[in-house]
């Protein structure tokens, strides 16, 4: 199996596979992981709101995103954003977005419920002292959380936020269901094309192994610095 | 009950009228009394539970009570319309455990309230931090963050945090009762400053010399109520109750 090992066809599809697919894959999750912080963050607020009406659609939320298989839910968002869009926007007729925008806002979306906890964690941990300090100085609900208690909480949690950005990086590949041409895409694409399964599933293995182990090591050590500042 | 009971005239600066409050079936304030006049320093102690830290935060809102009514600078701090952070920017407050903001440097922790509550441009909450931080002897801190100073350098920033806001009265939870005994003296020295100069000040400390020096009056407190409210002299010469009798002979027996 492995003694026609090409190598060539490697090569000389590397512009394609990361000029295309991981530029996308890489888009993708950057955008996927501000986007789900951001509203991850608000989920959490409204969670921790001690208001009725607010936390408990959050909670609901994020407990039915959890349970869900990202698949699904890929494929139910393909169908559901044109109508998303239409009501948001009043439009007459579904709004026809794309296939990227569709998997854009699926993803921000999913990865909103799983940030939103971690950012929850990390809110509650920081001491009621530093709320009430806070308060005391005069600063609102929202001065005060927005230059005491979130960037504490953001800074403990950034280890934790990076290791779930790492996840969706790996999960991005399931655009393949919606027809999207990701890194694992382009690999397979041309792994049909030219019948060389072995070498360019191979090759995306590795490729994805190396990210993500000079990603884990990054946060690792962020995390120790973290500590050290503490 | 108070023997130097504010004349009339005398608009009382922090005005605590017969408050109560529980925490679920368990009442921690009971009809609690109190006055705190322009000028004055009252020194709040009592045993560990007695209700002190609630009764010293229900004057700016941190705590709510469920009876009476708080006037601070005549505003009622329960009133409807009050402006709670504006209220609570005119009230300084230093806790027992600091309580700075440690992702912060000491100059941005001088400045936050200053620009966010007051509206103070950069540089004159900057010039204005900086000043404070000479007066509690730290200027050669200001770059620095919380974590990189001691306790008692960290309390310092504390209170020129909360003088940074141009307070009419300053609230003390405890101050030094996290700190290491040779960094007692630096904080009670800017504190014993600060009342010299005018400031109005409800302290709840056990350090009795600081109470004996600068106090006007001493509130005692047991089990949530107000047990004794005299004057500095009249409460270590002559406390009236056998709770505060036994409170002092055991805290002066150190
Ligand atoms: N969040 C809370 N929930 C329930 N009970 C509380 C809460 N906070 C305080 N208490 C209770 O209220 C009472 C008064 O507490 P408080 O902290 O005011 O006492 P203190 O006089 O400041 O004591 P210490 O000298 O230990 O600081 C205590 O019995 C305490 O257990
Ligand atoms: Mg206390």
């Amino acid at each position: 199996m492995f003694s026609d090992f090409d190598l060539k066809v490697i090569l000389s599809s590397l512009p394609y596979l990361f000029g295309t697919g991981m530029v996308f894959t890489l888009t993708l999750t950057a955008l996927a992981a501000s986007g789900g912080i951001v509203i991850g963050t608000l989920l959490a607020l409204m969670r921790l709101s001690g208001i009725a009406v607010l936390a408990w659609p959050a909670k609901a939320y994020v407990n039915v995103m959890r349970s869900l298989p990202l698949v699904l839910v890929i494929f139910w968002f393909y169908f559901l954003v044109p109508y998303m869009g239409q009501w948001l926007t009043g439009a007459s007729a579904p709004i026809s977005v794309g296939a990227f925008t569709s998997a854009l806002v699926t993803f921000t979306l999913f990865e909103a419920a799983y940030f939103s906890e971690i950012m929850r964690a990390g809110i509650q941990a920081i001491p009621k002292g530093q709320t009430a300090a806070a308060q005391a100085i005069g600063l609102n609900y929202r001065q005060t959380m927005a230059t005491v208690v979130l960037p504490q909480a953001f800074r403990n949690m950034l280890p934790l936020l990076l290791t779930q950005t790492i996840v969706l990086f790996q999960d991005t590949s399931l655009v393949y269901v919606i027809s999207l041409t990701d890194f694992l895409g382009a690999a397979s694409k041309v792994a049909q094309r030219d019948g060389r399964l072995v070498e360019m599933y191979l090759f995306a293995a590795v490729i994805y192994l190396l990210i993500c182990i000079v990603a884990s090591t990054l946060v690792r050590r962020l995390q120790r610095r973290i500590a050290i500042i503490r | 009950m108070s023997a130097t009971a504010a004349p009339a005239a005398v608009k009382p600066m922090i005005s605590i009228d017969s408050i109560s409050k529980w925490y679920g079936p368990v009442q921690v304030l009971k009809d609690c009394t109190t006055q705190v006049t322009k000028g004055e320093v009252v020194v709040v102690c009592g045993p560990s539970g007695s209700g002190k830290s609630t009764l010293i935060k229900t004057v700016n809102a941190l705590e709510p009570i469920q009876k009476g009514s708080i006037t601070v600078d005549g505003i009622g701090v329960q009133a409807k319309g009050t402006n709670l952070p504006k209220l609570r920017s005119r009230v300084g407050m230093v806790f027992q455990h600091f309580e700075l903001f440690p992702h912060l440097s000491i100059t941005d922790n001088l400045t936050l309230g200053q620009r966010k509550v007051l509206g103070r441009s950069n540089e004159d909450a900057r010039t204005r931090g900086l000043k404070l931080l000479d007066r509690v002897g730290l200027s050669a801190h200001a770059h620095k963050y919380p974590g990189q100073l001691s306790g008692g350098q960290q309390q310092r920033v504390a209170i020129a945090r909360a003088l940074s806001m141009d307070p009419i009265v300053m609230l003390f939870d405890e101050p030094t009762s996290a700190l290491d005994p040779e960094m007692v003296g630096e904080v009670l020295d800017v504190m014993v400053n600060l009342a010299r100069e005018g400031m109005t000040m409800m302290v709840v400390t056990h350090e009795m010399g600081f109470a004996r020096k600068v106090a006007n009056r001493v509130v005692f407190m047991d089990r949530g109520e107000i047990v004794e409210d005299a004057t500095k002299d009249d409460f270590f010469d002559k406390p009236r109750s056998d709770r505060a009798q036994t409170f002092l002979s055991k805290i002066l027996a150190h």
